[in-house]
């Protein structure tokens, strides 16, 4: 049994105090980014979400010039990007991605800048990969009880808007019709996933954040058809995804170049990407199976509706 | 209460359109448009394209402002938050990757709007078990709305509108993308929810012949002007010559109406499906 253990974890992985931080911050993490995520591949906001993520690299880079902790930094770059977006027209479907495309790219200019300082300024030169590639093994222990706070907040604000976000993802003109302020919500989900996308960037960087937002969602997506159910399952999948990049992370220690630990983001993201092809091989099979019994043409489960084509401009 | 009629009163209208007109962008898209609805009364709002019926739900629906003249839903100003009316929009793009079944599309129905997740009250799972049974749904209920065919995802959009108990249901061209079959299963379907639940529906669609067997009255939209009344008053060569402002004929065909417009010059007749505009098209598919 211990040969099983050693093998797997590599000697200390459990004494080990950053570890440990990594364990816990890199669960509660994927938990809210899982939540988050699902109405982000529902609303079909993924480069939104990517823009707010890595418009961070800006405050993350700041606040290294400052001396506060980046997490606050890519917090508040992300939210004024939310704003800038908004007030730029991401609420008009025409409009969106050229909003978003413009407040990404003035956000990355002031990252070259920023980071640039960072480097002149100090001798180290890692600062640019643990800001944009992350390093959950560097996360500082008195940060635990904020980025816990924050994620509890987040999942709050999930729980509570988790109709009005589904009515008005599902439909924003039936959700007007009840009375739900539609752009208000649009503007508060852009909010929550500015702060979820940069509790992501704390733990896997601002380029690879997306990466935690949309990855497990969508696996759950493939998985499930309740969209409850699919939170649940897209956290879960976020937790092992990361879990799993640690220990390999740890493992890599002994791995050539010996005595240099591969990126854990790195492991993270294959991670995610696994269980997302994994997930479509599982309902591939399981429409097949279904069809099988039913005695349906194969394609029938998947392609029966009906094109959608707009008959009335007006 | 000053008010000393009784607002739901069998012969009042459930809903009063008086005189609207609506600008969009600097032009005049609705001129004067009136006509009532009473409960259990199927109405059709019938034009071509672009006529300005979407426009004219939007401004029932109070989403979007009139110009002038009023709108009166059971009696009163519209108040948004009272579940009155029930609304069908044209465009809901239900996507297969959606994570929503059937019967979460209803539940949201009944409490979308309101904050917090959904506990497991007293008879929330009846209530939607029983509408979805109403629009013949039951045995996709735990289907993911995406996978349905158009028919079927018309008939869980109605159920999400009607869980409400709305005393009107809007529907916005229910019938475009729909075959032959679906298009006749909703026909009767809506035709037997007003009758038996006394619900006045107000159902808009491009072309006429479809809800002829249903329909009560209905509201003809061309130009921006309207005219209603029973069909047999509206569809008439003069007072649709009057709204299009140019001379049609309206032919009666094995049980169809074909709205035709006299073409300018000698180069013949010009055909078009109820509802579309004139010298529009020369052909009319058949049915």
């Amino acid at each position: 049994m211990s040969h099983v253990l050693n093998a797997l974890f590599a000697p200390g992985f459990f004494a080990n105090g950053p570890v440990r931080a990594a364990v816990v911050v890199g669960a509660v993490v994927a938990l809210v980014t899982g939540a988050v995520g699902v109405f982000t591949v529902i609303r079909s906001q993924a480069f939104a979400g990517h823009a707010l993520g890595e418009v961070g690299s800006a405050g993350g880079s700041l606040a290294f010039l400052s001396g506060t902790n980046p997490l606050w930094g890519y917090m508040g770059i992300a939210v004024v990007a939310a704003g800038l977006m908004e007030v730029l027209g991401v609420h008009r479907p025409r409009a969106r991605d050229v909003a978003t495309g413009l407040v990404l790219g003035a956000g990355l200019g002031f990252a070259a800048l920023f980071l640039y300082l960072d480097t002149t300024s100090s001798t180290s030169t890692g600062v640019t990969v643990t800001i944009l590639f992350g390093s959950l093994f560097t996360i500082s222990q008195p940060m635990l009880p904020g980025i816990v706070a924050l994620s509890a907040i987040v999942l709050v604000v999930i729980a509570s808007c988790y109709r009005i976000l589904l009515l008005s993802s599902l439909s924003p003109e039936l959700a007007a019709v009840r009375g739900v302020p539609v752009r208000a919500v649009a503007i508060a989900y852009l909010v929550i996933m500015a702060v979820a996308v940069s509790l992501a960037a704390e733990t896997i960087g601002t380029i690879l954040a997306t990466a935690l937002l949309v990855g497990p969602p969508a696996t759950a997506l493939r998985l499930t058809k309740r969209p409850g159910g699919a939170m649940v399952v897209a956290g879960l999948f976020g937790v092992a995804a990361v879990w799993i990049g640690i220990v390999l992370a740890y493992d890599s220690f002994y791995w050539p170049p010996v005595d240099h630990g591969w990126p854990v983001s790195f492991f993270v993201v294959a991670m995610v990407f696994v269980f997302y092809l994994g997930a479509g091989v599982v309902a591939a099979v399981g429409r097949a199976r279904r069809n099988r019994r039913v005695g349906m043409f194969p394609a029938m489960g998947e392609s029966g509706c009906e094109p959608h084509v707009d008959a009335d401009a007006a | 209460m000053t008010d000393p009629r009784p607002s739901t009163g069998v012969d009042d209208a459930i809903l009063s359109v008086d005189g609207v007109s609506v600008w969009l962008a600097g032009r005049e898209v609705l001129h004067d448009v009136r006509f009532d609805v009473r409960p259990g009364e199927f109405t059709g709002l019938i034009g071509p394209n672009g006529a300005g019926k979407t426009t004219l739900f939007r401004v029932i629906l109070g989403l979007q402002p009139a110009g002038s003249g009023s709108v009166l839903v059971g009696g009163r100003p519209l108040n948004r938050r009272s579940p009155i009316i029930g609304y069908v929009p044209q465009k809901v793009f239900l996507d297969p990757d959606m994570p929503l079944r059937a019967r979460d599309v209803v539940g949201l129905g009944l409490d979308g709007h309101r904050l917090g997740i959904p506990l497991r009250w007293g008879g929330r799972r009846e209530a939607v078990d029983r509408m979805l049974a109403a629009v013949d749904a039951t045995h996709i209920a735990d289907a993911r709305v995406g996978n349905l065919s158009g028919g079927e995802q018309q008939r869980v959009l109605i159920a999400h509108a009607l869980i409400s108990r709305p005393r009107l249901l809007l529907l916005d061209e229910p019938l475009a993308n729909l075959d032959i079959r679906a298009e006749a299963e909703v026909v009767a379907l809506l035709a037997r929810i007003a009758r038996e639940q006394r619900i006045a529906v107000l159902i808009s669609a491009h072309d006429v012949n479809p809800l002829l067997p249903v329909m009560d009255r209905l509201v003809y939209v061309a130009a921006g002007k309207t005219a209603s009344g029973t069909t047999g008053e509206v569809i008439r060569a003069e007072v649709l010559s009057a709204l299009y402002g140019q001379h049609v004929d309206v032919l009666h065909v094995h049980g169809r109406i074909l709205v035709v417009s006299g073409a300018e010059g000698a180069s013949g007749i010009t055909v078009e499906e109820t509802g579309g505009a004139p010298a529009a098209a020369d052909v009319v598919a058949p049915r």
